[in-house]
């Protein structure tokens, strides 16, 4: 998994590609890529677009919220009851790029401006870990 | 989407009604009075957190003459848990189809 803050709940998924970090970043910003491997959307490469990802199990609703190019890519991600941010981090490598997706829950401090109890997932999450453990 | 996380999360999110669950996981059974005394609220507050708490399936109670002694129920936090491992599953599972797509994109 990863570093994860006391608040914090995150999944996070790294992978080496052997494509340049532009290539990679074109798959992660356009929309019809995107289709391709991920959901149809109705994406748009604007810090603040709102779009949706359609899914068979039904829609996942996003914001862009960091755009660095070729480097970073980040939108609000809200489906099943639950509010995060997925994040693609982009690292070139000799051999081509290092791709990391972090899906992180809201921390404390930001639930207030989501609209309160449903944020706090993460944070209970993350203080019940110790008890959910024991249940293998 | 699915009912019973909701009424997870909701219980979960008073900070509160999370203490009396922590609580009850750490100690054991505990009675309203117990609780009452740990958590520094009224015994009436005590017994509507309770409730929700039942509700999301994550306490239960046994009733011994006058008293009923609360116990957690902690397996009810797995639809929680399992979003993770959810979650990890589809993000490969994504992330695999995102490899095949640069690889079309070669040509």
């Amino acid at each position: 998994m990863t570093e994860e803050t006391p608040q914090t709940r995150t999944v996070t998924v790294e992978r080496t590609l052997p494509h340049p970090p532009a290539k990679v970043w074109r798959a992660l910003t356009q929309p019809a890529l995107i289709a391709d491997w991920l959901m149809p959307n109705d994406f748009a490469l604007t810090s603040g677009h709102r779009f949706t990802l359609t899914g068979e199990w039904g829609a996942v609703d996003c914001e862009v919220r960091t755009i660095e190019e070729a480097r970073c890519l980040s939108y609000t991600w809200v489906a099943m009851g639950v509010d995060t941010v997925v994040t693609f981090t982009l690292t070139p490598t000799d051999a081509g790029t290092h791709l990391r997706m972090e899906q992180a829950g809201f921390r404390t401090d930001q639930a207030q401006a989501y609209g309160g109890a449903r944020a706090a997932w993460g944070q209970l999450l993350a203080a019940l870990e110790e008890v959910a453990s024991g249940l293998d | 989407m699915t009912e019973p996380q909701d009424l997870l999360f909701s219980a979960l999110a008073d900070p509160r009604r999370r203490a009396i669950f922590e609580r009850l996981c750490r100690t054991g059974a505990q009675t309203v009075g117990d609780l009452t005394t740990f958590s520094g609220v009224s015994q009436p507050a005590v017994s509507k957190h309770i409730g929700a708490l039942k509700r999301a399936g994550l306490v239960s109670g046994r009733t011994e003459g006058r008293q009923t002694h609360y116990s957690a129920t902690p397996a009810a936090l797995a639809p929680l848990r399992d979003w993770t491992t959810r979650m990890t599953d589809f993000w490969e599972a994504r992330i695999d189809a995102l490899e095949d797509v640069l690889k079309r994109m070669d040509q």
